[in-house]
């Protein structure tokens, strides 16, 4: 019985791992900045520039994988289509940095982008105005996620569409603005995106102190949204989306009105993707519609499977995990990557209901148990 | 006794019909040899005149000489003052005689100079040509011939037509006839203006392209009254070519339909008895296109049988496949939909990898059988391509006889028992595993099949699934769980609207459109068009 509350109450407990992984966040975060400005190149504790990159790259990753474990973990609602949200909060940070590059584009056009020179637009579209302003860019890189999120989660939710029917329509919701992005009429770049990107805010994005700045930011972000997800999810209001997971026709016959917390903790979750997204693009150097294909959204879940859904820390060490496997992996044999990434999805969800995390305290629970009874002996 | 005579009978007919062609060729050549040689020796500016005079004096048997003139390939041996063709095959040349096809040996390069033709001569050649046909004995020839002509009346050819118009016994050649008549008394300023208007009223019920040209043409005629008729005329057929048009855009809806069933019945059947999503279902559909292509490559000489092999070994090879990972996999996740569809999705990037592994990532061509091949002309606006025709009654096929599989076999009983209740029918002693994994292996045979259907459509590759998956899926969803019925109607229903929305909005804008309307449509109806009724829904 015990080793049976250990099993479960491991790796669920709310709120203890938060503050070791602040911390080891942070302090790693800072050293490898530090390392990477102030010691020289030759040095053996110095980090390149491109490992900053990817170190930032990463943490985008976990942010995202948080954003998705957040409503599958917690609320039990399996979205494939949050590679659109992340998709979309890095198109309104392409737009910023687009028109951030001003008349130094190949053609030289002070107000339009090249792809519209290059079509033969005369004037701006309605929806770039205003994305030259940093702020208005980031609040749309908020607004447009969570917006389409709550359109719709509402629609969704409250006409009960859930289980595969919901994933199904999230993915088919991607696919949708996958097809919609492609095309060159939409005024956001077509089959290329956006990118040749310049500067950020008027920092250039090329130099090491900007990247190093970029992967703070993001570190930082990353820190205070998992704090702020521990404390709602601790929270009555995460009490309740859990009892949703669990049974939801029954929370509903309590008296609970489940259809809306579905919608928040979806447009919650939602913002954070087009944050991820927003962080991402500045870093890599270019959104284009590939990011909004099934397959990266179905890519996000499979990180917080293999992490361990349900607990925010699983999300975000399975985010890190899978993708360095797969930077080593794409770089070593290219082609052993899908086979990788397909057993991958057969096992965990085969052998690791409750991903690595849940291994964890597996093995801690088994250690105990066995120690109990040494001891007893 | 009879029967022998009979067979005599015939027999002498044939002799005497092969002596009596025999004959006309000799005397024909008799008198054809000198002027082919003169056709030899002369300028190009002197030849007109002398085709007129060859093709007075010979019928159907010149034709092989002038569509030999006409590609360039006549050559003329000066020594023997003979006419003889060129041919060429794999890079080597050899020249044979136009009229026997013997192949002569003993002529070589220098021996012959080419009988060179103008774009003057070529236009007058065709229309020789078309004119020695219309006396063909084949009525579809002779049809071919008049429609040939219709761009490019000469009075020669008129003449010609007018003269054989009253001994045409045929009914189709006949209105051919009557056609390209009526567009030269339209055509002719100095005739009576009444009747033209006649003329350019038969001309009206044509969906000839060269009809609707000269009828354009005429709307700039000097008589009012013409240009009034011709208005008219035009009017008319334009309205009978968009019926056309429409019922071509309702065709292509329908091929469209045809696939989409074929893809996602199979989903449709695995989803509402088991309740999960097979994320692999569009790999098994690949699978069965790649079985195509690999019984090609074991039958390169039976292509047009080779699909009768194909069918049913896809069917086997997509069923096993599926059939194991029922068993391997989905059956151990049960009661877990959400893990399955995950897992599943994993196994068609395992499934993608090994196809790009052993076939190259490249696409494969599969051949199609001949009799599957061209299309079938309706009239000069409608024509319906044979493969997809073929294809949408396969579907229709494929579908009903899944429903005699489901409503008349003992399988199929079981299959619908599980499927309204799991519980209940396990109580009453179905062996809902067994039912499992043969629904998840007949739903995978049946992509399989649709996979054989598509390789004839698209070219086979690795993503040739992932292109369809998600369509399959808006399918399944859109009609509702677990009915066969509903499929039908979502699938066809989803093919015609994308078919009809392409023309306004373009193919992109068409399909973003129709899933929009499809996430919409869930809102009102959770669960499809045809929802399973009863409580074991929920």
């Amino acid at each position: 019985m015990t080793r049976l509350t250990a099993w479960f109450s491991e790796g669920r407990s709310t709120g203890k791992h938060t503050l070791p992984f602040v911390v080891i966040l942070l302090s790693v975060t800072i050293l490898a900045s530090a390392a990477n400005l102030f010691l020289p190149a030759d040095s053996i504790f110095y980090v390149s520039t491109y490992t900053i990159t990817l170190l930032g790259k990463y943490l985008c990753y976990a942010m995202l994988a948080l954003a998705v474990d957040i409503i599958w973990g917690y609320c039990g609602i399996l979205s494939l289509g949050h590679g659109a949200f992340f998709a979309l909060g890095g198109y309104a940070m392409g737009m910023y940095l687009m028109r951030q590059i001003g008349d130094r584009g190949v053609y030289g056009n002070p107000l339009l982008p090249d792809f519209m020179v290059f079509l033969d637009w005369k004037e701006l579209p309605w929806f770039w105005l205003g994305m030259d302003q940093f702020w208005f860019a980031m609040l749309m890189a908020v607004l447009v996620p969570g917006l389409l999120a709550f359109v719709f989660g509402w629609l969704a939710f409250r006409s009960r569409v859930t289980g595969v029917y919901l994933s199904i329509m999230t993915q088919a919701l991607t696919y949708a603005l996958l097809l919609a992005f492609f095309r060159n009429e939409m005024g956001f770049g077509g089959n290329n995106g956006l990118t040749d990107f310049k500067e950020i805010l008027g920092f250039n994005l090329q130099a090491d102190s900007t990247r190093v700045a970029l992967f703070l930011i993001t570190a930082i972000l990353l820190a205070v949204i998992f704090v702020i997800s521990q404390k709602i999810l601790s929270s009555r209001l995460g009490k309740v989306v859990l009892a949703i997971r669990d049974s939801e026709s029954r929370s509903r016959f309590i008296g609970y009105r489940t259809d809306r917390y579905k919608v928040w903790l979806f447009v919650y979750s939602a913002v954070i993707a087009g944050i991820a997204g927003a962080l991402y693009v500045p870093q890599v150097g270019i959104i284009n519609p590939g990011e909004f294909s099934p397959i990266n959204s179905i890519e996000m879940v499979i990180w917080v499977a293999v992490g361990g859904r349900g607990t925010l820390i699983g999300a975000v060490i399975g985010a890190l995990l899978v993708n360095y496997a797969k930077t080593r992996f794409t770089a070593i044999m290219p082609d052993a990557w899908l086979f990788a990434l397909g057993a991958m999805f057969v096992l965990v969800t085969l052998y690791l209901p409750k991903g690595l995390m849940g291994l964890y305290g597996q093995l801690k629970a088994k250690r105990n148990a066995v120690m109990n009874k040494e001891s007893q002996a | 006794m009879r029967r022998i005579t009979l067979r005599h009978f015939i027999a002498l007919c044939c002799c005497l019909f092969g002596l009596f062609s025999l004959s006309t060729h000799a005397t024909e050549s008799a008198s054809l040899d000198p002027l082919l040689a003169e056709l030899g020796e002369a300028k190009i500016k002197d030849m007109e005149p002398i085709l007129v005079k060859i093709e007075a004096v010979s019928d159907e048997t010149i034709l092989p000489l002038l569509r030999t003139l006409l590609n360039g390939n006549l050559y003329y041996i000066k020594a023997e003052k003979k006419v003889i063709g060129q041919f060429e095959t794999n890079g080597e040349t050899f020249y044979k005689d136009v009229f026997t096809n013997e192949i002569n040996t003993g002529i070589d390069k220098p021996d012959v100079d080419k009988i060179r033709v103008n774009n003057n001569l070529r236009g007058y050649l065709r229309n020789a040509i078309a004119r020695i046909q219309l006396t063909s004995k084949s009525p579809s020839v002779r049809e071919n011939a008049v429609r040939e002509l219709l761009s490019k009346l000469d009075d020669s050819t008129v003449a010609t037509l007018e003269r054989l118009y009253p001994y045409e016994s045929n009914k189709k050649v006949k209105e051919a006839m009557g056609l390209a008549l009526a567009m030269n008394t339209a055509s002719q300023t100095e005739l009576a203006v009444s009747n033209r208007i006649a003329a350019i009223e038969t001309l009206s019920s044509s969906l000839e392209n060269d009809v609707r040209n000269l009828l354009t043409t005429l709307t700039r005629d000097d008589n009012a009254a013409v240009v009034t008729a011709a208005n008219i005329a035009l009017e008319k057929i334009a309205q009978r070519a968009n019926r056309f048009a429409f019922v071509d855009q309702l065709f292509f809806g329908l091929s469209l339909g045809s696939v989409l069933l074929l893809a996602s019945i199979g989903l449709a059947i695995t989803f509402g008895v088991m309740g999960v999503i097979n994320m692999a279902h569009g790999e098994m559909i690949m699978l069965g296109a790649y079985t195509t292509y690999v019984v090609q490559l074991m039958m390169p000489n039976y292509i047009d049988y080779s699909i009768w092999v194909a069918i049913p070994a896809a069917f086997l090879v997509s069923g096993l496949m599926g059939v194991l990972i029922e068993r391997l996999v989905i059956c151990r996740l049960h009661g877990r939909p959400l893990e399955t569809l995950l897992a599943t999705f994993g196994i068609s990037l395992i499934l993608q990898q090994l196809v790009r592994t052993i076939f190259s990532p490249l696409n494969r061509q599969v051949s199609s059988p001949s009799w599957m091949s061209g299309s079938w002309e309706i009239n000069p606006v409608l024509s319906l391509t044979l493969n997809r025709l073929y294809i949408l009654a396969f579907a229709l096929l494929v579908f009903i006889v899944l429903v005699i599989v489901l409503k008349k076999t003992s399988l199929g009983l079981n299959v619908r028992a599980v499927s309204q209740n799991r519980n209940m029918a396990k109580a009453m002693g179905v062996k809902t595993n067994w039912v499992d994994a043969m629904t998840f292996g007949l739903g995978s045979g049946i992509a399989g099949i649709a996979g054989v259907a598509l390789s004839q459509l698209t070219n086979v590759g690795p993503n040739l699934g992932q292109s369809y998956i998600i369509d399959s899926f808006m399918v399944v969803v859109f009609g509702g769980v677990g009915n066969l019925l509903g499929t039908l109607v979502a699938a066809f229903t989803l093919g015609i609207a994308t078919k009809f929305l392409e023309p306004t909005t373009g193919a992109v804008l068409a399909a973003i459109l129709v899933l929009v309307f499809i996430i919409l449509f869930i809102q009102k109806r959770p669960k499809g068009l045809f929802p399973q009724k009863g409580r074991a829904a929920e």
